[in-house]
């Protein structure tokens, strides 16, 4: 538990006095040891994830709502690229080659790897008092002036405030609560739903959802949201400063020009 | 090297040691029970092992859902198969009547079975989800001898392990561990909703494993052997579809 505490005091040695006059910026601890690893196994996880659901989608890129569905049923909406199936009316005049196999057995395996690693950030999350102190807004954040002032602040394209240096401001701070407790737990229950063992024993997974296509279509809409919500990540991390954001959560560390209070 | 890092170092030692020995113990009890998968190697090993001990334990007692009636699907769909053999034809061209499911291997009195014998057995129903892997499914009546019936009636061995089952057509063969054998809901099916089993749809006699997705679900059996070892078939990993890069354990 060591390091999680230590997350949120300075991690430097006692600085020997002969450095201490050189003005340079003032290095802070800014994520934990356990956020950092974490935040890289999930990163991993989720390209192959993606890659992988990708291929499985191409064998049957349309998409159903409520129990059954197939190709001589309506469906809610196709993907316009070609199949790895020839059953699937696609349009075009080929077939791709069938890549199912090996992408099944990564997504699987990587979707322990990534439920395992998220459980462990979301325990330790809550104990180490992280979600509370790093991600729930303060009350006075959480009101039409805060975000309002956020949103303007975003829509001048002005260069980030020293304060998000250091700490989240009100609209990230929700849109990560909403990635962590909203959407990662949704693609998982309604990827659980798909198993039709895990249904067999607890039924209840793939009836709240209204049926297993129902199911199959929410997880392909939750994982676009998080495709969406990657992009958005990494555009802001660069809009902050590519190199100081991912050192911080490379090495923990960040440079700034004011010290954390 | 300072206090604290040489704590941490035994500590890691001691929780590196901790982790192996669990490690081990978790693998030996995992063979005990029956707990690993035949296609358990390879860089997707872990998880293979993981998704068969965590749903093999959990569907212990589980049934796959039923519908009623008024939910079969009114399009159902065939999935495509192989050109038909010379010797499949000839037994459709008979109307099936000299077609023989065969069990043998690890029982008492190996048999073959007629479909009309089949269907001379305490006939039973299911109303269940025909699962494709590729996302696509439908729901039907499966009419059909449960398979625990047939091992009963032919003396399987206590010590089985696994149920191999074939298709007359080539390079088409799976098989089950003994839990979903003995399964309720594992049917050896003739019919669909309520006529005989479509050549389609894997008639005259398609096995049925509605906890597990389609391919596990061969069509057109004609040959079950019962047996204690994975090693005798194939290349050993339990059925040819890991052969080709999927899964034994299709639960999910």
């Amino acid at each position: 538990m060591s390091t999680m505490e230590s997350a949120h005091v300075p991690l430097e040695p006692p600085v020997p006095s002969s450095i201490t006059k050189t003005p340079a910026a003032t290095v802070t601890s800014r994520h934990s040891v356990l956020v950092r690893i974490t935040h890289w196994i999930i990163t991993l996880s989720f390209f192959a994830l993606v890659v992988s659901g990708a291929e499985i989608v191409i064998s049957h890129p349309r998409f159903y709502w409520g129990e059954t569905g197939n190709v001589l049923t309506t469906p809610l909406f196709k993907i316009p690229i070609p199949s790895s199936r020839n059953l699937v009316p696609t349009g075009y005049g080929y077939v791709l080659p069938d890549q199912n196999g090996w992408s099944r057995a990564l997504h699987f395996q990587t979707a322990w790897v990534a439920v395992l690693t998220g459980l462990l950030y979301v325990v330790a999350g809550f104990v180490s008092g992280h979600f509370r102190k790093d991600l729930l807004p303060g009350k006075s954040d959480v009101s039409w002036r805060g975000f309002a002032s956020v949103i303007a602040h975003h829509l001048r394209l002005e260069k980030p405030s020293d304060g998000d240096t250091w700490s989240y401001n009100v609209l990230q701070r929700i849109a990560y609560l909403f990635v962590i407790f909203i959407l990662f737990p949704l693609v998982i229950w309604t990827g659980l739903a798909m198993s039709p063992a895990f249904d067999s024993a607890v039924p209840a997974t793939v009836t709240l959802l209204g049926g297993r296509q129902s199911a199959r279509t929410i997880h392909f809409l939750v994982s676009v949201a998080l495709l969406l919500f990657l992009i958005v990540h990494v555009i802001m991390v660069w809009r902050e400063g590519f190199r100081s954001r991912m050192l911080a959560m490379i090495t923990g560390r960040t440079t700034s020009t004011k010290e954390r209070t | 090297m300072t206090d604290l890092s040489r704590r941490k170092l035994i500590a890691g030692g001691l929780a590196a040691t901790a982790g192996a020995t669990a490690l081990g113990v978790a693998a030996h009890l995992a063979h005990k029970y029956g707990l690993v998968a035949p296609d358990h190697g390879g860089i997707y090993g872990p998880g293979e092992a993981l998704t068969y001990a965590s749903l093999r334990l959990l569907t212990r007692h589980s049934l796959a859902r039923e519908f009623s009636r008024s939910q079969i699907s009114e399009r159902p769909l065939a999935n495509e198969v192989a050109p038909f053999s010379e010797e499949f034809k000839r037994h459709q061209a008979g109307k099936f009547v000299d077609w023989r499911l065969t069990v043998d291997g690890m029982v008492d009195h190996p048999a073959s079975f007629s479909v009309d014998q089949l269907k001379s057995y305490p006939s039973r129903s299911q109303i269940t989800e025909t699962v494709c892997e590729e996302g696509w499914s439908y729901i039907a009546e499966w009419n059909g001898v449960p398979l625990s019936h047939i091992l009963n009636l032919v003396g399987a061995h206590p010590q089985a392990k696994y149920v191999f089952y074939f298709s007359i057509e080539p390079d088409w063969w799976e098989s089950m561990d003994m839990a979903d054998a003995v399964h309720p809901q594992t049917f050896i099916t003739y019919g669909m909703n309520g006529d005989d089993l479509p050549v389609g749809y894997g008639g005259p006699l398609r096995l049925k494993l509605p906890r597990q997705l389609g391919y596990k679900s061969v069509k057109f059996i004609n040959r079950m052997i019962v047996t204690d070892d994975v090693k005798k078939f194939g290349k050993g990993l339990g059925s040819v579809s890991p052969e080709t890069g999927y899964a034994w354990y299709a639960g999910i």
